[in-house]
């Protein structure tokens, strides 16, 4: 059925265009128009099902569920929970408090922060559709790890001693009181939704995802499409020596500095990987890239003191370093014939 | 005269909030207090985790995104 939007740009860059098939710009705008037209599509619907089905997952169950858990299986609630609630990243601080005043261990509600921004619908559905399902499964058990890691880390070195005062007393005085009753915490009922809210609901997330991330589908595709085009095959390996092990640190600190969401990368990443790039570094400049954002760490700055968030962003380069270096060991195994 | 409190951390979202309840009221004509709340500590002690949230006279009414202009009628007249 995708096979339509091949067309659609062999259509539009060959003849209407007249543009060689076989030229450098040709490539690139050939590429350009499938995965717009493509991504775009596949987002548009995508994200409407995706609402309709979560249309009754608000954070107030979430963190019920979570609650309930112990702590061996809190991160991977907390990471996987991250990766599914819909939350936009101005409610970070809110849901932080909400999280720590109810007692959950500041590693597990790190581990939900951290996953956030790495997997959400868009990534999967552009994942899925640009480079297959092994690497989006990839992909996802990477993102988790980080933040499950990342959190196991934070609770390991009692990270709350570093918390603003205001949050580590509401944390503290959660945590006495639920010490023996977490399990008996209610999950609170699901909202009774007739399908006219669930399609609303739908409609608005639809709307405001769409809204939001539309150019930078555009940025990453067409960056993508520049590398696609101009950048001969094989370049990377050659050229930058890939596989050597101090690539995986030059691209996480390459990543930092760019600021973008999961859906700029993505198209980047596989043109990255189709020149040559080893799949392992490839993620890590991604990871560096999408889930080490200065905006969000000045946000944190106000229930953290710096030197929690220094440790949080030590934690998290390193993480991206670990994920690289294994990715690249296991990867011409998980990816042969891929 | 009603005392709305818009809470959130200084979204776009939440300045919006704010706007559409004081312009409703102004069209309705009536006379309100809209205030925003960035306080992190204040926003944990009405428990909201999604914001923007309204509350109303120090109850919570709403969260999680822009209020609906019925929903905003309602509190205006309520």
């Amino acid at each position: 059925m995708l096979e339509i939007f091949t067309l659609l740009a062999d259509w539009l860059a060959y003849t209407l265009l007249g543009l060689g098939p076989d030229t450098r710009l040709g490539t690139a705008i050939h590429f350009f128009i499938e995965d717009t037209t493509k991504i775009l599509f596949l987002l548009v619907v995508m994200i409407y099902v995706i609402a309709l089905m979560r249309a009754s997952l608000n954070l107030e169950r979430v963190r019920a569920y979570i609650q309930r858990k112990n702590r061996a299986v809190g991160y991977f609630f907390g990471s996987g929970f991250g990766a599914i609630t819909p939350f936009c990243s101005c409610s970070s601080i809110p849901l932080f408090l909400g999280f720590t005043s109810a007692g959950i261990p500041l590693g597990i509600t790190m581990a939900f922060l951290f996953t956030s921004p790495i997997i959400n619908e868009v990534a999967v559905i552009m994942l899925w559709s640009l480079l297959g399902w092994k690497f989006t499964l990839a992909y996802i058990v990477v993102g988790m790890a980080v933040g499950m890691i990342g959190g196991m880390i934070l609770d390991a070195i009692k990270g709350e001693r570093w918390l603003k005062d205001f949050a580590a007393k509401a944390y503290q005085k959660a945590a006495e009181q639920t010490h023996d009753s977490s399990q008996d915490v209610e999950v609170p009922e699901a909202p009774k939704l007739t399908f006219k809210d669930r399609h609303n609901f739908a409609k608005d997330e639809l709307k405001e995802i769409v809204g939001r991330i539309w150019k930078w589908v555009l940025i990453g595709v067409g960056l993508g499409a520049a590398l696609h085009g101009f950048v001969p095959d094989g370049w990377f390996a050659e050229n930058l020596g890939a596989g050597q092990w101090w690539n995986v640190p030059a691209a996480v600190f390459a990543g930092l500095p760019l600021y973008s969401n999961a859906t700029g990368v993505i198209p980047v990443m596989e043109s990255l990987i189709t020149k040559g790039l080893p799949v392992g570094t490839t993620l890590a400049f991604c990871m560096s890239t999408v889930a080490a954002s200065f905006p969000e760490f000045i946000m944190l700055k106000q229930v953290m003191t710096f030197r929690l968030l220094a440790i949080i962003f030590a934690i998290l380069l390193a993480n991206f370093m670990v994920v690289g270096w294994v990715i690249n060991l296991i990867g011409p195994w998980l990816f042969s014939g891929a | 005269m009603k005392t709305f409190e818009v809470l959130g951390t200084g979204c776009k979202k939440c300045t919006n909030t704010a706007e559409k309840i004081e312009k409703m009221a102004g069209e309705l004509g009536q006379d309100v207090e809209v205030v925003k709340i960035t306080d992190p500590a204040k926003i944990m002690e009405y428990q909201v985790m999604s914001t923007p949230a309204v509350a109303l006279d120090g109850q919570v009414i709403h969260s999680g995104s822009i209020p609906t202009s019925d929903a905003i009628a309602e509190w205006l007249k309520g």
